[in-house]
């Protein structure tokens, strides 16, 4: 078992350069002018499909340690979720700063009057706490209020969703395909969903008689 | 920018025996362009990774097309690369993705080519291309083109001027309205297979629209045949209206008493009026008009490209009279 979690810990790092290989590839891209006609569209969709991407991996943990019974996976929930506001955070800034530039003061007007403009912003706000009370002393000293907070990410996935949908002008194929996998996340959450998935399933991956070692790592 | 006066380009002018021959030149090369173009998209057909799947020059074998230049159609912006132009647009009969028309295009048989002229009008049928271009001096025109989802670009085309076309074809009374259809071959055109949009693409202007001197039909850019990604042979340019009103590869003209339902108009009335004039106060529904993302000149291009949308995309001191009482907010 301590070997197991020393796993978890020391992979921990690799997820991390995993996560910022996006970055990576789009500052090279940037930097060699390979980001194709136009470069400033391409950079705020890449990176908003990244935040959303990682945020829905988060959404995913749970349901993946009911199904693996492979729990410890949600140590790795916390870093998927602030790259998730990273990316976000990079989303929004290359939009105020690289593609409204001079225009900048014209983002007051588009939240107010654009609900696309509005639910992504709505969405990185609610990011904020989520980060900030991401932390280990955080959990410990907001205890259940914690986990209540914390279901916001929910609210922030939703957004996210329909800001990519309401932005597309007529093959609306790609968001609604981020749209049905954040709706099976949401739908497996239900208590009915949840049973049906824990009936039929093997012994072996019950969550209270762990999984064998092949299976787990 | 300096833009012609009416006056410039009357139609039915005398043509100087020099440009009738350098106009016979243009059709021969418009004709041997095309086949170029089509056998460079073959071999570019092959599976490659990122940009420059299709030509991103000009073929250097294939020659230029013999073209007029007048300075009143030459607005000064600096100029989108060839590249650029020929690799980010929006064709969804061939994909909707902007990258996809450059990619999937390359089956497309834009030659030998005939438009059908129908409608209120004496002279109707189905005409060769050759037929409907012999009679005209191909000229240059570099126009801004403003795409509704807010970039732009800045494109020399080459063609002739749409009203000095539909003269010859003598209008009646009841010709209100001008209807434009994009060819619909679901063999060569791989977007047809999704109702992304009610096929086939049809547009529309008003007569008088129509008639003005900038409204322009196209057979090529950059002084070389259209790729058909750009909507060879034969395309629709209005450069002060947004550039969906622009139809490509164009089949069949019609002349109307009443106004044409048009292919964005139909998928969302109130995202896409039938006039589309570029107007920075009228917002789209969801977006901001204000403002607009330039493509245009080479090398690093990602701060500093956002510029101030102009009404009528900068061509109102033209245009902007064809509309004296009507509301741009009503009929956007």
């Amino acid at each position: 078992m301590t070997l197991f979690r020393d796993r978890i810990a020391a992979s921990k790092p690799l997820l991390f350069l995993l996560c910022l290989v996006p970055l990576v590839l789009l500052g090279s891209d940037t930097l060699r002018n390979a980001l194709g006609p136009d470069p400033v569209a391409q950079l705020e969709h890449a990176t908003g499909l990244w935040a959303l991407r990682l945020l829905l991996a988060t959404l995913a943990v749970t349901p993946l340690r009911r199904l693996t019974g492979w729990h410890k996976l949600v140590r790795y929930r916390r870093m998927l979720g602030l790259f998730a506001f990273f990316y976000a955070s990079v989303h929004l800034a290359v939009y105020l700063f690289v593609d409204l530039g001079g225009y900048w003061a014209d983002i007051f007007a588009q939240i107010a009057k654009k609900p696309y403009v509005t639910v992504g912003f709505l969405a990185w706000l609610l990011l904020i706490p989520l980060a900030f009370t991401s932390t280990q002393k955080m959990m410990r000293r907001l205890g259940r209020r914690w986990q209540t907070l914390h279901r916001l990410v929910y609210a922030t996935a939703l957004l996210a969703c329909l800001h990519f949908l309401w932005l597309v002008k007529a093959d609306k194929r790609e968001p609604l395909i981020y749209f049905a996998a954040f709706a099976v996340l949401m739908l497996w959450r239900l208590p009915w969903a949840q049973r049906l998935s824990s009936t039929g399933r093997r012994p072996s991956r019950l969550p209270h008689s762990p999984a064998p070692r092949t299976q787990s790592d | 920018m300096r833009i012609g006066k009416l006056s410039d380009i009357r139609a039915g002018e005398i043509t100087p025996e020099s440009i009738y021959q350098r106009r016979r030149d243009a059709l021969k090369m418009l004709g041997l362009g095309a086949i170029g173009l089509v056998a460079g998209c073959s071999a570019g057909n092959a599976p490659s990774t990122g940009a420059g799947t299709a030509t991103a020059e000009p073929n250097p074998d294939e020659k230029p097309l013999a073209i007029t230049k007048k300075d009143e159609y030459v607005v000064s912006d600096p100029q989108t690369s060839y590249k650029d132009a020929t690799h980010y647009n929006n064709y969804y009969e061939f994909g909707t993705d902007k990258s996809d028309p450059a990619r999937t295009s390359g089956q497309f048989k834009p030659q030998p080519w005939s438009v059908e002229i129908a409608g209120h009008a004496e002279v109707v049928g189905k005409f060769t291309l050759e037929d409907i271009l012999k009679p005209h001096a191909l000229e240059e025109r570099v126009y801004r083109h403003r795409c509704v989802e807010g970039w732009s670009m800045v494109i020399p085309w080459s063609g002739i001027a749409l009203g000095d076309l539909l003269k010859r074809f003598k209008p009646t009374a009841q010709a209100k309205y001008v209807a434009f259809t994009t060819v619909q071959r679901p063999a060569e055109m791989p977007g047809l297979a999704r109702d992304v949009l009610d096929w086939p693409y049809r547009e529309g202007l008003r007569i008088d629209e129509a008639m003005h001197p900038l409204a322009f039909l196209a057979v090529g850019l950059y002084g070389r045949a259209l790729p058909n990604q750009n909507g060879a042979p034969l395309r629709l340019i209005v450069p002060w209206k947004y550039g969906f009103k622009g139809a490509k590869s164009i089949v069949k003209i019609e002349f109307l008493e009443n106004m044409p339902r048009t292919t964005w108009n139909l998928a969302a009335p109130n995202e896409y009026g039938f006039y589309s004039n570029v107007n920075p106060a009228v917002d789209h529904p969801r977006w901001s008009q204000r403002t607009e993302r330039r493509i245009a000149g080479d090398g690093f291009s990602v701060f500093g490209n956002r510029i101030e949308t102009k009404p009528f995309n900068g061509y109102a001191d033209q245009v902007a009279s064809l509309y004296a009482g009507m509301d741009l907010r009503k009929d956007f």
